[in-house]
């Protein structure tokens, strides 16, 4: 890709790669001027990091009683 | 380097609910996902000698966690215990996407009814559609969107080319967002201007 202005389609089609931080400096640059000049792109680009964020999220949890137990037992015998 | 007995216990201990959290949604069994979560800290105060900066300890850690999973799943597969991997329905010319099925153009300034979906779905209903997964979607997707991990990293893990990763991945996500549609549906979920289908 070319660091010149894209188009939706163009966006669209690495978009999922720009939210996982995977482009190279120049594609990734090429997406964000992309996205600072299209609303519907940049709803997607809003819309597929907030559901990545969600699923991060998920690893937030409290640890159950038992397995923090037997974690603190464990590493007691080191 | 050498990390001391207590800055050990002090890293796991910061990082526990995370470590548990990934092991819960790799295994979706509260016993395995204890156990993987003992075997990794077991395998990594044996191996502490490879961390190599303080800093560095929750991806070495999390290294560990995915190896030690993997390992196991690849001996349950010997033993005829795994699912098999198949990908065989996936459509890849209309890969499902929650967005599309929402997204109104017209919208774009007083509405977003996918921002709105996405406020409404409860941390279950995304657990619930995670857990549905496919193994083998099931477990990019836990590395790419849960552990961070980049596509190089996930392919050195899985041993399979990164090519596949990224194919695999966004099948996955089709297939998770799909679910989610389904689930939020079951539960009666609205979403205001959303298209009629």
């Amino acid at each position: 890709m070319a660091v010149n202005d894209i188009d939706c389609a163009q966006a669209l089609k690495r978009l999922i790669e720009f939210i996982d931080r995977e482009l190279a400096d120049a594609d990734r640059e090429a997406i964000e001027r992309h996205l600072q000049t299209c609303r519907s792109c940049l709803s997607r680009a809003e819309f597929e990091r907030a559901l990545k964020g969600k699923l991060r999220g998920l690893s937030q949890g409290d640890v159950p009683s038992k397995t923090l137990d037997r974690i603190t037992a464990l590493m007691q015998e080191f | 380097m050498s990390i001391t007995k207590e800055a050990f216990e002090t890293q796991v201990m910061a990082i526990l609910g995370r470590l548990h959290g990934v092991a819960a949604r790799l295994t979706r069994n509260d016993a395995d996902a204890e156990d993987l979560v003992a075997d990794t800290i077991v395998r990594a105060w044996r191996a502490r000698e490879s961390l190599m900066a303080p800093s560095a300890f929750p991806a070495w850690i999390f290294r560990i966690l995915n190896n030690t999973f993997i390992s196991d799943r690849r001996r349950a597969s010997v033993r005829g215990l795994t699912e098999p991997i198949e990908d065989t329905e996936f459509d890849d010319r209309q890969p499902f996407s929650i967005f599309e099925r929402l997204h109104q153009p017209f919208l774009l300034w007083f509405a977003n009814p996918e921002q709105e979906f996405l406020d409404k779905l409860l941390r279950d209903d995304v657990d619930k559609a995670l857990a549905a997964l496919p193994e083998h979607y099931r477990v990019v997707v836990i590395m790419a969107d849960m552990e961070d991990l980049k596509y190089a990293e996930i392919a050195e893990t899985l041993k399979i080319p990164i090519g596949t990763v990224r194919s695999r991945l966004a099948r996955a996500r089709a297939a998770l967002q799909k679910t989610l549609w389904t689930l939020a549906q079951e539960r009666g979920i609205e979403v205001s201007h959303a298209p009629k289908h």
